[in-house]
């Protein structure tokens, strides 16, 4: 039977490990994933609350924790709920089976004449009840999962599904300190990195003594070019970073290449090339290019994107600890906001030659990450500077400075595509190259390299490891670079180009944003060339009916929809959508966008946007549709307004006036529709609206002006160049 | 270098002994054990440490300690009335009106003054209103609509 568990519960299948019933008469849930506010305490809690029948209120949510809670990995991929959720779903029935079991024992009768509410267990003729808490006399159940209680049919679901209030923001709406940075500890020092002005920089000399005796500064640690301070205040910590800023010597060892040039870089230094078949990469030569003879058209574009940031707006913070612990030896506790509690435990331990048995890492919330930001570089850091302070806590924060030049960004990327098309408009033929650098740069225990950017700075460095192209379906660059489309022949090439100019890695959606960009813009050009409608030629080539249902439903809504136009003669208003499954594999979403192009300045504005998504079974519909909403809105962001600027000396965009995001006044109306399939197992969501809202966007400002922008962001001067040529 | 320095912070006179050139961010968070004002920029760029003194909402990042002496500062902890959520905090809870949350102080403080000098803001009342307040989730529509949940609820009172 245990072969039948979700994998992290078998890995973990020690139920105390996950779930336990507190004598206040609540329960606590753990879980592996932990929460980047994409609302995943609450599904969990959700789910928890469903199989146990016990009130949502009374669910506490544990997560992240090399201690305290099951290993599961990354948070990342849109795999939480599909994960975390099967197994706390799992966990949950096991939990009441052996609380029901126990119960029949005490009232003399069977399972079968019990009923659950709220954690009461009562019996048929409710002459007699004991709840789960007086059971469980808060002992443990020492027992292991085995996969032989069954979880509720769907058809039995009263919370899930349901909306539901978020369960952590009635401490966020007061302004209790749930974020890492409001960490206080007894005895608490603060702590900052002084980096090098840019990637090519290596320390020279800083008069150390004047830092020194600046008011409050307890230690200046210099390890080659990792600079840290220590003061026992925040503002004394910070006055002596910006001396610092002001008299160290750096020297330049290199510079970065032309930013103009960049596309052209990409496309020719490719240096590992791999088809793509069915979405997962394979080591054989790159084909030909396919084609149809009976084509009656062959069309082609080239699409870009530039790289973009993360840009949390809480920048990268943790607190580390060192301690002595008899019988322990030395130990390190790190409070960190890294997706992976596990995996950043043991990429530190490998960069301090520790075993990572001594390091325990406990999750803390900050500000919405959207992938692989500061977070884990932080922990590091403030795991080398607390050395300096055994005993006392060390918090340590990134400046908005240090996230916006350090992070690691979303790759730039170009996508080549080729199609041939048949007199009916049916697509005979499609080539694509896709070329980017890795999106995978997470710290991870591995022998050759740290993706630390402290490690790379120490005076006896780990280097960064050389990028190693991704085989595993839908994995970075090639995620949904193979289209969703029936067609009856394609040549899916990814390019890893591993001389990268700008350190990356994982960002929402990973390839998914630039790949589903191009397809679907491309999929437009193609209707247009074959003369179709874009939707009754996207849905020509999909056999999918769940793929159909989301592209109609958003051409219905947006089809009732009567906007109000500006009879300003300056303004063109445009429609345009797109499609894609996240992955091939998970959920389904369709994206319709109503914008205006102000034909005096180039300007785009957005009107109002229609979302359908299929996440088959829903958890927690408001939190999906925040989720797909949110995700629409922040690629809508990059897709308008964002790219990351450097020159030879390093990245320019230091703060949010040289890296603008849309803002309010930016914002159009959102519609978010859910097309629910209860009796289907659930899939991730988190990132399925940024790729179509891109192509989305582009779609509606051709039908808008008749100009294809193939080149994000589509800010005012691309348009006019656009317009230009 | 220190100097005395009175805030009158949520209605109480609290006294320090500072660097009177400590950001009131540093000073609130630090000394007077105040969560609420977050760190997000440390240049008046995104609004979230945004705090209310004297009637208008200020970067409390970049307003040193010795430009609050003697002023008065309300903090998200202090927007509550008569011990119950602030409209505008019920509503945002009502709405579900975040994702990461990190935002939401300083877009509490705007609102509650937004709500005071216009009871019934428009959408594009509230937009413009909020131009100077970031939010990278995506919650833009939700924090708009629970603010004018906020508006009617207030004007059933």
């Amino acid at each position: 039977m245990t072969d039948r568990l979700p994998f992290t519960l078998r890995q973990t299948p020690d139920l105390d490990r996950w779930i336990t019933f507190n004598e206040d008469g609540t329960v606590t849930v753990c879980t592996g994933k932990v929460e980047l506010g994409q609302g995943i305490k609450t599904a969990i809690a959700i789910i928890c609350a469903e199989e146990l029948d016990v009130d949502l209120h009374n669910i506490r949510v544990q997560s992240g924790d090399t201690e305290a809670a099951p290993n599961e990995f990354m948070t990342a991929g849109s795999g939480s709920i599909e994960a975390s959720g099967a197994a706390v779903r799992q966990v949950s029935a096991e939990a009441r089976q052996f609380l029901l079991q126990r119960a029949a024992e005490e009232m003399h009768t069977s399972i079968e004449n019990l009923t659950v509410e709220n954690g009461i267990v009562a019996n048929v003729q409710g002459n007699e009840n004991i709840s789960y808490w007086q059971l469980m006399q808060g002992r443990n159940f020492k027992v292991s999962a085995n996969g032989e209680a069954t979880p509720k049919p769907f058809a039995d679901h009263t919370k899930v599904g349901k909306r539901a209030q978020r369960i952590d923001l009635a401490d966020k709406v007061v302004g209790k300190p749930v974020y890492i940075q409001d960490m206080v500890l007894d005895n608490m020092v603060h702590g900052r990195i002084l980096r090098p002005p840019g990637y090519h920089f290596r320390f020279q000399s800083l008069d150390q003594d004047g830092i020194r005796s600046m008011p409050g500064i307890i230690d200046l640690v210099i390890d080659g070019s990792f600079i840290g301070i220590i003061a026992e205040r925040e503002e004394q910590v910070v006055n002596a970073l910006e001396k610092m800023k002001q008299i160290t010597q750096w020297a330049r060892h290199g510079e970065l290449p032309d930013q103009e040039a960049l596309h052209d870089f990409l496309s020719t230094n490719a240096s590992h090339s791999l088809p793509v078949i069915d979405g997962t990469p394979v080591e054989e030569p790159v084909p030909d290019f396919v084609t149809a003879e009976s084509a009656v058209t062959t069309v082609n574009a080239t699409y870009t994107k530039p790289f973009h940031m993360h840009g949390s707006i809480g920048p990268s913070a943790a607190v580390a600890l060192w301690q002595s612990e008899k019988g322990r030896g030395e130990t390190l506790t790190v409070w960190s906001h890294s997706q992976g509690p596990f995996v950043v435990r043991g990429a530190m331990a490998q960069v301090l030659k520790i075993p990572e048995e001594s390091i325990r890492v406990i999750h803390r919330e900050n500000a919405g990450c959207y992938g692989h930001n500061g977070a884990d570089d932080a922990a590091m850091d403030a795991a080398l500077l607390a050395k300096a302070v055994q005993g006392r806590p060390l918090l340590l924060k990134w400046t908005r400075d240090d996230e916006h030049s350090w992070e690691p960004y979303s790759p730039a990327m170009v996508m080549k595509v080729q199609a041939d098309l048949l007199r009916d408009g049916h697509i005979a033929a499609w080539n694509y190259d896709v070329f980017s650098n890795t999106h995978g740069g997470r710290p991870v225990a591995r022998a050759d390299g740290s993706h630390f950017i402290a490690a790379w700075h120490m005076a006896d460095p780990i280097a960064k490891p050389e990028a190693r192209p991704g085989k595993g379906s839908h994995s970075g660059i090639h995620r949904n670079a193979d289209p969703y489309y029936d067609l009856p022949q394609r040549r899916v090439i990814k390019h890893l180009v591993k001389v990268a100019p700008l350190r990356t890695s994982s960002t929402r959606g990973l390839g998914a944003y630039g790949n589903v960009f191009a397809i679907e813009s491309f999929m437009d050009e193609l209707a247009h060339a074959a003369g179709m409608d874009p939707i009754e030629f996207r849905l020509m080539h999909l056999t999918d009916e769940r793929a159909a249902a989301v592209i109609e439903a958003v051409r219905d809504q947006a089809n009732t929809i009567d906007l109000v136009r500006d009879d300003n003669p300056l303004l063109s208003y445009g429609r345009g959508m797109a499609f894609s499954r996240y992955k091939n594999a998970k959920c389904y979403a369709a994206v319709c966008v109503d914008l205006s192009v102000d034909l005096e300045t180039s300007n785009i504005h957005l009107i109002h946007a229609v979302i359908a998504g299929d996440a088959g079974q829903i958890i927690d519909p408001d939190g999906l549709s925040n989720q797909l909403e949110g995700g629409f809105i922040q690629s809508a962001s990059w897709t308008l307004k964002e790219q990351v600027l450097y020159d030879a000396d390093g990245i320019t965009s230091r703060d949010w006036d040289s890296y603008p995001i849309l803002t309010f006044p930016e914002i159009p109306t959102v519609d978010v529709i859910l097309l629910d399939h209860p009796e289907s197992r659930s899939l991730g969501a988190g990132e399925a609206t940024q790729g179509p809202a891109s192509a989305a966007i582009a779609n509606a400002v051709s039908d808008a002006v008749g100009l294809r922008l193939r080149d994000v962001p589509f800010t005012p001067e691309r348009l006019k160049k656009a317009a230009a040529s | 270098m220190q100097q005395r320095i009175t805030l009158t912070v949520n209605g109480a006179d609290r006294h320090l002994t500072i660097d009177p050139e400590t950001p009131l961010l540093y000073a609130l968070r630090n000394d007077l054990g105040l969560s609420s004002p977050r760190q997000g920029c440390s240049q008046e760029q995104c609004g979230a440490c945004r705090v209310i003194m004297d009637g208008e909402a200020i970067y409390a990042c970049t307003t040193k300690v010795k430009e609050a002496n003697n002023r008065r500062i309300t903090t998200v902890e202090g927007v509550s009335i008569d011990g119950a959520l602030h409209p505008v905090q019920q509503a945002i809870l009502d709405e579900n009106a975040a994702q990461c949350g990190y935002c939401l102080s300083g877009i509490i403080n705007r609102a509650v003054l937004l709500l005071e000098k216009n009871p019934s803001p428009d959408r594009s009342d509230i937009q413009t209103a909020f131009k100077d307040h970031l939010c990278r989730c995506g919650a833009h529509n939700r924090i708009i609509r629970a603010i004018q949940n906020a508006a009617r609820e207030m004007h059933h009172d």
